[in-house]
């Protein structure tokens, strides 16, 4: 067996203090950190379409929306929210509509793709945002959380703060998993193929609208978690969580985090969200501040704050010689 | 006139005067794309600077034509500024990039506009030699400033179709729309043609907010629904077609405003569930290149 790389050693370190956060931090702290990674699932999703697939989706908002409206609508009135009818409702949702729109989306590319995922996420937001029986504009309120019955007691017990944030770690940690064993798998070369030259991968057969449709409602369904768990987490859904804006800031995420790596997006989406908890605090304009950084990172560093080990090492090896010099410098000598 | 067709001719008046609000906008965000590759967000907010440039310079001077007169000045010196200073940066760079950073700006300018004029709304008054309505039936009638809305939107129409196909400008602002390298390759100064474009795309759509004040109110955020709306306009009639956008946005203006009388309780879906299909048929648009 290879030694673990030095990626996967700082992934477990920080996964290590992530499980020990909940023992130091404050339960504002824990429940602002539950979020973050609510935020990470739904821009890890993104980026497979977006990173992996070449697909640049800007309506992804829709299925993290549709994740907790299916949720608020089956449970809105119901005394007991049961974890394994709920969730697979709200993903199996998320599924449908992505399957939907997926279909038709995929064969169109570029700006066409662009605007048609965004078209779709607008539907979806004014159906919501006009529809009385599903609250319109204030949306939904859940009084309850889920809860996971065994025997007569619950589980899970998502009352507190920090058994929610674990439920939502271990959530990140499967999404984490599945995605990279799928990209590992044939299926992920085939993705990753389409993004650097999809006439290519068409040309030797593969059936590659057909790919993009599954790396489709995959994305959709792990957002549609993402949307679950916000849901369940805040006690609201409304159409907010469709709007534009918020797909906006997931690609927002996943570009400063830094697109194509599985743990960018999550750096990204700890980074976006720090920024819009804690900007506001400094200016009453900290919009101004906020999409000026955005600007500044996308401009200068447009692999995103992964790359800038990889960038400052690139700046000290610098005198460094170069390993075909040395050889030459061998050869000679 | 009878009472139900005069209805329904009150409608198709609202409509084709929303669908000439939409083209306005349109027609500099699929020159936009067309020309230089630029998918261009911040497109609705020369809207809203348009609105609110109305807005203020007819309260400083008391006239709303004043207030246009010298609002278009101020708004193409802003889109060029904004071209240098932004958008340039943009031209060799994939889509996400510039969705992102057209994204950021438009916060940005959101946060400008709130430091420059407030969040609350404010309305403009019609100009007085405008602020009649005609008389259709005993009791339906229709404000003579919607009739001049359309009115200028054609004057304007007419004058772009002229300045596209019989002038130097047109003629490169064409080449440029059906083969950028070819224009580049032929010596022609793209900076200076790409920030003409960009200029004059930002006083259409501020235009289009001056024009709108009266009727809608001035608000936050105002460009935003526009903006959205208007690339709906974009995609149907193929980017980088002028004549994509007049007829995508007058069915737009027709779909959205027949759809709030029709079936309101699916308004607002209607305009995407149109553009679905069309896309679905064709998905490179009415008039768009297949690539």
């Amino acid at each position: 067996m290879l030694p673990p790389s030095r990626t996967t050693l700082a992934l477990l370190a920080v996964l290590l203090v992530l499980v020990l956060f909940p023992l130091f931090g404050s339960s504002f702290y824990v429940g602002l950190m539950t979020r973050i990674i609510i935020i990470a699932i739904f821009a890890m999703s993104l980026d497979l379409l977006i990173g992996y697939t070449g697909l640049v989706s800007f309506g992804h908002s829709a299925f993290y929306g549709i994740g907790g409206y299916a949720l608020a609508i089956a449970f809105q009135d119901a005394a007991v929210i049961h974890l394994w009818q709920a969730l697979p409702l709200s993903l199996a949702a998320a599924a449908v509509a992505a399957l939907v729109i997926g279909w038709i989306s995929v064969r169109t590319s570029g700006i066409y793709f662009i605007m048609i995922t965004l078209a779709f996420a607008q539907m979806f937001f004014y159906y919501f945002f006009e529809s009385p029986s599903y609250g319109g504009d204030d949306g939904i309120f859940l009084f309850f959380k889920p809860v996971l019955m065994l025997g007569d007691s619950d589980i899970l017990q998502l009352d507190h703060e920090n058994n929610f944030y674990y439920l939502s770690l271990g959530c990140l940690v499967l999404g984490f998993l599945f995605l990279k064993m799928i990209l590992q798998a044939p299926f992920g070369k085939v993705i990753r193929a389409i993004k650097a030259n999809e006439h290519r991968v068409r040309a030797l057969g593969y059936a590659t609208d057909r790919y993009k449709l599954v790396s489709f409602v995959i994305a959709g369904v792990i957002a549609g978690l993402a949307g679950f768990l916000e849901g369940a987490h805040s006690g609201y859904v409304n159409p907010a969580y469709l709007s534009w804006h918020e797909s906006g800031i997931a690609i927002a995420i996943v570009i400063l985090g830094g697109m194509g790596t599985l743990y960018g997006p999550i750096l990204g989406a700890f980074i976006i969200i720090m920024l819009q908890n804690f900007l506001p605090e400094l200016t009453e304009h900290w919009q101004l501040l906020f999409g000026s950084i955005v600007i500044a990172v996308a401009l200068f560093l447009p692999h995103g704050v992964v790359s800038l080990p990889h960038k400052l090492g690139a700046l000290f090896r610098l005198k460094r010689k170069h390993p075909e010099d040395l050889a030459k410098e061998a050869a000679d000598g | 006139m009878n009472m139900e067709l005069s209805f329904y001719l009150v409608q198709l008046l609202n409509a084709v005067q929303y669908g000439f609000l939409l083209f306005l906008v349109a027609s500099g965000l699929t020159l936009l794309f067309g020309i230089m590759g630029v998918i261009n967000l911040a497109h609705g907010s020369f809207y809203m600077l348009g609105a609110y440039l109305a807005y203020w310079l007819s309260g400083v001077t008391g006239s709303l034509w004043l207030g246009i007169l010298l609002g278009l000045p101020i708004a193409m010196a802003v889109g060029y500024l904004v071209e240098r200073i932004a958008i340039s940066f943009l031209y060799q760079r994939d889509h996400l990039y510039q969705v992102l950073l057209t994204f950021a700006l438009i916060l940005i300018f959101n946060e400008l506009q709130q430091i420059l004029w407030g969040t609350d709304v404010h309305g403009v008054a019609i100009p007085e030699i405008l602020a009649g309505s005609i008389q259709l039936t005993e009791n339906q009638t229709y404000p003579v400033y919607r009739l001049f809305i359309s009115a200028a939107c054609i004057a304007i129409a007419c004058g772009m179709y002229w300045v596209i196909q019989k002038t130097r400008l047109g003629m490169m602002i064409r080449a440029g729309a059906s083969n950028r390298e070819m224009v580049q390759a032929l010596g022609i100064d793209v900076n200076r043609l790409f920030a003409i474009v960009f200029s004059l795309g930002v006083a259409l759509a501020g235009f289009a907010g001056m024009l709108a004040a009266p009727v809608d109110s001035v608000y936050p955020g105002m460009g935003e629904n526009v903006l959205i709306i208007s690339f709906v306009v974009v995609v149907i009639g193929g980017t980088g077609s002028i004549k994509g956008a007049f007829v995508g946005a007058m069915l737009i203006g027709l779909a959205s405003t027949f759809g709030k009388v029709l079936v309101p309780e699916m308004a607002s879906i209607i305009v995407y569930a149109l553009m679905a299909v069309i896309l679905l048929r064709r998905p490179q648009g009415l008039f768009g290149k297949a690539s």
